[in-house]
């Protein structure tokens, strides 16, 4: 009866999960492997605009500031579970520590200011916490590990 | 990076001939759009429509490019897919900029 019930809540998507050498070419490499890796969800241009953009902006951020140097640029594993309440991904590199030890709040900037003061960056956070649930950052060891779970493809 | 320029009724219309404006290609963009807007008319459309995807590098970069065109030009946006659309939504950038559906729209708006 129990297992019956576990066979009828699983996803058609089998968990997985990969690596990519960190680059800037390398985000746009892992963003497909990604979305072909979703694709017997049949996302909607809307959900999958929001897994798109979520994961894009955490990798960026990796290739950014965690290795900021191309030189010594390690592994980004990615790892994604298909659960009843949407996508759960599991972001690890072994770069710089988040400044702090935690993930930024991703303010709004104010949009109420004159021209040259406008914000040109910022945004990538604010996208983060604006769009995933469950946010939570985490330094194991030498490795920086980001959870989210994005509520997209939801099971009923 | 590849833009195709036009003057239309001094109006200086900018398409973007790529799929993506991200992180990896956010310099070019803006280099290429001082380039392309750089002594032209005050007025500046930049045509997203075969754009499907932009990050916040993106999105800087065409803020960039409106700041670098300063106070006595503008930039209008036309053309945004619905991926485009939403980062400037979920950002309030929209209401920075002159968004219109289409090129035309924009046009048929901007040229008097």
């Amino acid at each position: 009866m129990v297992e019956q019930e576990r066979f009828e809540h699983m996803s058609i998507l089998p968990p997985f999960d990969f690596s990519v050498q960190s680059s800037e070419l390398a985000v746009r490499e892992a963003l497909q492997k990604l979305l072909d890796a979703l694709g017997p969800l049949d996302l909607g241009v809307e959900e999958a605009g929001t897994v798109e953009l979520v994961l894009a902006e955490a990798l960026n951020n990796i290739v950014e500031h965690a290795y900021p140097d191309q030189n010594t640029a390690g592994q980004i594993a990615i790892s994604c579970k298909h659960l009843s309440d949407g996508l759960h991904f599991k972001v690890v590199d072994q770069g710089k520590e988040m400044p702090d030890g935690q993930a930024p709040l991703g303010m709004q900037a104010s949009l109420d200011v004159d021209l040259n003061d406008l914000p040109e960056g910022g945004f990538g956070w604010f996208l983060i916490q604006d769009l995933a649930k469950d946010v939570s950052y985490q330094r194991v060891g030498s490795a920086n590990q980001l959870s989210m779970r994005l509520a997209v493809a939801l099971q009923s | 990076m590849q833009l195709a320029t036009k003057t239309e009724e001094a109006l200086r219309i900018v398409s973007v001939q790529e799929e993506r404006i991200d992180a990896a290609v956010a310099l070019e963009f803006k280099d290429a759009m001082r380039v392309e807007t750089d002594g032209g008319p005050d007025t500046v459309v930049l045509d997203l429509s075969m754009v499907e995807f932009i990050d916040s590098s993106g999105l800087g970069a065409i803020v960039a490019a409106m700041k670098h065109l300063g106070t006595e030009r503008k930039m209008a946006l036309a053309g945004l897919t619905p991926t485009v659309e939403r980062v400037f939504q979920l950002t309030r950038m929209d209401t920075v900029f002159s968004v219109f559906t289409t090129v035309d729209g924009a046009l048929a708006e901007l040229r008097h």
